[in-house]
């Protein structure tokens, strides 16, 4: 059984067709990412995922769960940290997750646990009105995964955080990963995808334009394939991936002028610019 | 219903931080107490300041609080983050409503202290006192559960309460107002109050208006709950 497995899934809102036939599945124990710019559908596709929104059409499946009528049990398999989930602004750290593991029947030596997991558990008696931005990120997140969720959906978990705390949270995330959740993570960051994730789909406009290994994509985008070439007086050579280049290539190693040779793979940023003709950081 | 302890701890948690619920809760027994002392007016009838207080209390405090705490949930969707923790509506509004009626009642208690009433007028007093808790916190849950943000809330909830908490004062200035304000429950228990004050019978007719307030407020309840649940 997949972790996650849906399947012609579309969504209208009114006219607007959001979501135009998405077939996608995760497998056990991986992070997957859904990479696309604003507007393109990640929160829309997330949210029917887990329940909070049924699809016009299309079949959703969660651990085996019908999401399309999801029953109470599901939500103790699944964690969620999306960005209008609020906390009690009033109550400190501590009693917002005090709160849940009351309600999930856990342990309270938890909320320690997992306080210090995301580093705030010396912040732990602070009002969550006074967190920062990056601080409330990983008050979410340990909220979403203080009941050992099998699978975490993780909704543009760092967008608009510094780069510190973006780093902090992708280790989180990574060690969850190790720890046998499967991770569900939209995202505009394509280093963050690259970085995190197993399996990409590229999201544009409602349809999956692409899916695969990070690594895999950029190589199929690799038409070019050339050499760029660092030389040791400064210049920079690119030469094309042909039998002239090797020869060139022979005689600058001959002659020890070479300071560094890379292979020039498009990274995903290109390859959604190919395929789309927009950035991803574009509204 | 194992989560609506657990939701009622969290509401006193929570609206213990927050002044401005908080003063609901104690603004009119303190005015009470403070007006009790301080003000005496010869041909004033005893305990004048108890029963007026007591009414603008009922309904002020159920109604504004009750509105303000389902609102907020609302509009900062932590009310849809405890429904996927798998606390079912019902728990959730028993949580609310069983905070906000104890807090409201603490209120109730100090009038019926400051009031002089003993043993079986203690009760009553405090019967009537909880009807009305009762109504305005049904009307306070129905404009929390059917608006979406805290501000149309508060625009909803505030003539309600005016309306409900001054016109038995108002009442006491003018004949028409106090025809109109007939039909108002807060009225009635009102003059409920004076009544038991004063040691004469309930009229019928406070009695009838009141149960049928409650009616309205319990069927206008059912609806709003059945209709959008607490999305
Ligand atoms: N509740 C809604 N009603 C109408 N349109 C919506 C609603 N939610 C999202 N949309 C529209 O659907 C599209 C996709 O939105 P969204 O899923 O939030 O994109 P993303 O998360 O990728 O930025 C956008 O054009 C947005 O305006
Ligand atoms: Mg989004």
């Amino acid at each position: 059984m997949k972790a996650i497995e849906i399947s012609e899934v579309r969504h209208h809102f009114g006219e607007k067709e959001v979501l135009k036939g998405i077939t996608l599945s995760a497998e056990k124990g991986e992070i997957i990412g859904l990479l696309g710019p604003s507007g393109a559908g990640k929160t829309t596709l997330i949210k029917i995922i887990t329940g909070q929104l049924i699809p016009s059409s299309g079949s959703v499946r969660l651990a085996g769960y019908d999401m399309r009528q999801p029953g109470k049990e599901i939500y103790r398999e699944i964690g969620m940290m999306m960005d209008d989930f609020g906390v009690y602004e009033r109550l400190s750290c501590y009693d917002n997750l005090k709160l849940y593991t009351d309600i999930y029947r856990i342990g309270a030596e938890r909320i320690s646990e997992v306080l210090k997991w995301v580093g705030l558990y010396e912040d732990r008696k602070c009002p969550a009105q006074k967190l920062s931005k990056g601080m409330r990120g990983r008050l979410l997140l340990a909220r979403a995964v203080l009941h050992h969720p099998k699978i975490l959906f993780l909704d543009e978990p760092t967008s608009g955080l510094d780069p510190a705390t973006t780093r902090r949270i992708h280790d989180l995330i990574h060690q969850m990963q190790q720890d046998g959740t499967t991770v569900f993570l939209t995202t505009h960051n394509m280093t963050e995808a690259e970085k995190l994730c197993k399996h990409i789909a590229l999201l544009h406009e409602g349809s999956i334009v692409e899916y695969g290994e990070p690594k895999e994509i950029c190589r199929r985008y690799n038409h070019q394939n050339r050499l760029r070439v660092l030389l040791s007086d400064g210049t920079v050579t690119q030469l094309p991936n042909t039998e002239e280049a090797a020869e060139q290539i022979r005689e600058y190693l001959l002659e020890r002028r070479i300071e560094t040779i890379h292979s020039t793979e498009p990274d995903l940023e290109s390859v959604f610019m190919e395929l789309t003709g927009r950035s991803l950081q574009e509204r | 219903m194992k989560n609506t302890g657990i939701i009622f701890r969290k509401t006193m948690k929570d609206t213990g931080k927050n002044i401005a619920l908080l003063i609901q809760f104690i603004m009119f027994p303190l005015m009470a107490v403070i007006m009790e002392n301080a003000i005496q007016i010869e041909d004033m009838p005893e305990h004048f300041f108890v029963g007026m207080f007591a009414v603008m209390h009922i309904g002020m405090a159920p109604l504004n609080v009750t509105t303000a705490v389902i609102s907020e949930e609302k509009e900062k969707n932590t009310l849809r983050v405890l429904l996927f923790g798998g606390v079912r509506p019902a728990e959730y509004l028993l949580g609310i409503g069983g905070y906000v009626f104890s807090a409201c009642m603490a209120g109730a208690i100090i009038f019926a202290v400051l009031g002089g009433y003993r043993g079986k007028e203690f009760i009553q007093f405090l019967l009537i006192m909880a009807t009305g808790i009762i109504v305005s916190m049904l009307l306070g849950a129905v404009i929390g559960i059917r608006s979406k943000s805290q501000i149309t809330a508060a625009t909803i909830m505030t003539p309600v309460m005016m309306v409900f908490a001054f016109l038995p004062m108002l009442s006491m200035f003018n004949e028409t107002i106090a025809k109109i304000a007939d039909i108002a429950y807060s009225q009635q228990i009102q003059l409920l109050l004076n009544g038991l004050a004063s040691q004469t019978a309930p009229e019928p007719k406070s009695l009838i208006v009141i149960a049928v307030s409650a009616m309205i407020a319990a069927v206008m309840f059912t609806c709003a709950y059945r209709k959008s649940g607490l999305s």
